[in-house]
């Protein structure tokens, strides 16, 4: 009885979780798994992957595209890009923003927000690493985002490096062909070439890398406390467990004499 | 109180009786600490004590998200974002509250589930279980109106689709559907009296799980015997059962310990698995998004819903006897709102005098058949509405409704039940040997 709703249970739970995606019509988009350093439970941002992502979204994603929900503040904290602060200062000091008190504009501080969307058709970035499909895995295989993350950043690297090369204009409209994108046709062009970037340390700056790097940028802008989210997990799990077994010891005690079948309590 | 004979509390320092003479308050905390239960409970009983503990996360937990929300449409979506970036373990108090729905659910399942197979329901526990399906209700109602809050994508439509389920009522359809959000479409109004409400509705739970308690402990538990506890004297009832605390209380708290390892794990590593990434979309009242799911708690009787369109020979039938007053859309209204209806009248329908699955054997196999099939209407509610899955709805569908309105009370008739045990002890007893050592019956 207890294996039979248990099992129909963890059914339930692949199920609604496994099988949501599929169902998109002919084209089925493509995404790339990639062994990011922040999956899995144990799984953490790479410091340096998380600068270079900055430097590549400040000097080719911004250009459209906004975080609006990211404090400039944030880029110091643990668990992220960490900067130094007098660097966030200063970062945050290239954006302008229109501020109702002085009826001004004025250079942002680090309690500030990213600027928002340039362009009305740029979606913001802030949560795109989850908010687009791969949450069920990046093959919609469910449980394996416990190991694998939940794909987002898999998704945006796939867009990034999924450019054809192909063309096609629709009512007025530049369509780019992408086989990661959900309809295999997206307005967006393609915004990188290898190269684009430099970095000061010298790092590859190869197409692929840089989608790499600016794809954990944006997880950790779109999940900054994730480090400390696994922690509070973990510490959660070991402490429980713990006590799991002093509750069963307990209570096998407790109820010794009455089972009758161990030794007396 | 007719319950099972039991020793009461007894006021014996000079305080206890001076308090117990104005409020026999602590008569009343001992009473239900002390209840006699059925000792051959299984741990399919444990998921009491989880929902209880469900209920208090979530308003704990949400007591403090309702610090730092706002509930208007320009600034909602904002502010959860400020709760899991800038509040201090805002994150964690945020997905465990997310999550902490989905455990609720899961948890009120399997409760819902284990009283379908002991016959809970049945006489004298209607009261119980009527409650429960009112908790239940109020339970979905809280959960939807909970998902509208973020403001995102799936907020809006599902909002948008289910407030929708009302506009179809005929003649008043409409009326009841503006009424219930505040405005023509949904928007500022309905955010707001969704927020209010899913601030209230937990406390209306929280005392229908006090009535639900008090009318248990009046009839007592049931067990998986299905056997009544014998009433006959203090005795007798004590060969049957033990008092709630400890044994009880222990194994609870220890299956309870074991739930939240599981259920911090997917909180700590993998917190937004049974969420819809389209929530993380700012809600856009132009853009409807491609498929809209409602969460996995809600996609078996979502399901049921859809299953009745416009092409199925019932429908056309209510239809044409109707003049067109209940049309497809309407049906599926009914059907769904019907589909827990007939489980609220299980007690009515179950025609058996046996309590327990255990000892019916047709019934075991019909049993066994409805929880896979809520599991594939849990899997159909998810698939977008074309073939196959629109032909597999509706039969697991019918299969819903035939098990309580047709099998339930065929079986009593036809079924020939296996012997039962005498009394919860020798059930007790077959399992625990007493021949083996240790004290006989219930610890003194």
């Amino acid at each position: 009885m207890i294996r039979k709703i248990t099992l129909a249970a963890v059914a339930c739970l692949g199920l609604s979780g496994g099988l949501a995606v599929a169902a998109a019509g002919d084209f089925v988009p493509h995404t790339t798994d990639v062994a990011f350093s922040f999956e899995g439970p144990f799984g953490t941002f790479d410091r340096n992957q998380l600068q270079r992502g900055l430097q590549v979204y400040t000097e080719v994603c911004s250009a459209c595209h906004g975080l609006q929900h990211v404090a400039i503040r944030s880029l110091s904290d643990a668990g992220g890009p960490q900067l130094p602060e007098d660097q966030v200062r200063a970062y945050a000091e290239q954006f302008d923003i229109f501020d109702p008190a002085l009826d001004d504009t004025r250079p942002r501080t680090p309690n500030d927000h990213f600027p928002e969307s340039g362009m009305p058709n740029a979606p913001d970035l802030s949560l795109m690493a989850k908010a687009r499909a791969g949450f069920h895995g990046p093959y919609g295989t469910g449980i394996n985002q416990l190991f694998r993350g939940i794909g987002g950043a898999e998704h945006i690297y796939s867009i990034l490096t999924g450019y054809t090369g192909e063309e096609k204009e629709e009512a007025g409209t530049l369509f780019y062909e992408n086989t990661a994108f959900s309809t295999g046709w997206i307005a967006m062009p393609p915004p990188m070439a290898d190269g684009q970037v430099e970095f000061a340390d010298g790092h590859d700056n190869s197409l692929e890398s840089m989608a790499l790097d600016v794809s954990a940028f944006l997880m950790w802008a779109a999940e900054p406390k994730m480090m400390a989210r696994k922690q509070s997990g973990f510490v959660a799990v070991a402490f429980l467990s713990v006590l799991a077994v002093l509750l069963y010891l307990t209570n096998k005690r407790i109820w010794a004499n009455v089972k009758g079948n161990r030794r007396h309590a | 109180m007719a319950g099972i004979p039991h020793d009461h509390y007894e006021p014996r320092s000079g305080g206890e009786k001076w308090l117990y003479r104005r409020l026999p308050i602590a008569g009343l905390l001992y009473d239900t600490l002390m209840i006699p239960t059925p000792k051959n409970l299984n741990w399919m009983w444990i998921w009491g004590i989880v929902l209880t503990f469900c209920l208090a996360l979530q308003i704990v937990t949400g007591i403090v998200l309702a610090m730092h929300y706002t509930p208007q449409v320009d600034l909602a979506f904002a502010s959860v974002e400020h709760i899991m970036r800038n509040v201090n373990g805002g994150y964690m108090i945020r997905y465990l509250h997310q999550n902490g729905a989905s455990l609720f659910f899961i948890a009120v399942y399997l409760h819902i589930f284990r009283g379908l197979y002991y016959g809970s329901y049945k006489a004298p526990r209607e009261v119980t279980w009527i409650i429960g399906m009112l908790i239940y209700l109020a339970m979905m109602a809280t959960a939807f109106m909970g998902y509208v809050l973020p403001w995102g994508q799936m907020s809006f439509w599902g909002a948008t689709v289910i407030t929708g389920l009302f506009g179809a009522i005929p003649g008043v359809g409409e009326s009841i559907q503006t009424w219930l959000l505040g405005g023509p479409a949904v928007d500022n109004a309905t955010l707001n009296r969704f927020f209010s409400l899913h601030y209230l509705l937990p406390f209306v739970i929280a005392a229908l799980v006090a009535v639900h308690i008090w009318a248990f402990h009046t009839t007592g538990n049931n067990n998986p015997t299905g056997v009544e506890v014998r009433r006959g004297s203090k005795e007798e009832a004590r060969r049957d059962t033990l008092p709630f605390w400890p044994y009880f209380v222990m194994k609870d708290l220890f299956a309870l310990a074991v739930i939240l390892a599981v259920f911090f794990a997917i909180v700590g590593f993998m917190p937004n698995y049974l969420g819809h990434p389209d929530n993380y979309i700012p809600a856009n009242p132009l853009a409807t998004p491609a498929h809209i799911v409602p969460e996995w708690y809600f996609l078996p009787f979502y399901a049921i819903l859809r299953a009745f369109t416009a092409d199925v020979w019932v429908v056309i039938a209510v239809e044409w006897l109707t003049f067109g007053i209940i049309d497809a859309k309407f049906f599926g209204v009914l059907a769904m709102f019907g589909a827990i209806a007939v489980m609220a009248l299980a007690p009515w329908l179950d025609t058996s005098s046996v309590r327990s699955g255990r000892y019916r054997p047709m019934f075991k196999w019909w049993f066994a058949l409805l929880c896979l099939n809520f599991v594939v209407l849990m899997w159909v509610g998810a698939m977008p509405a074309e073939e196959p899955y629109a032909t597999i709805s509706l039969i697991a569908s019918a299969y819903w409704f035939a098990y309580f309105l047709i099998i339930l009370p065929l079986l009593g008739v036809i079924e020939k039940p296996l012997p039962q045990p005498a009394t919860i002890e020798d059930d007790f007893n077959a399992h625990y040997s007493p021949s083996t050592g240790g004290a006989p019956v219930a610890a003194e």
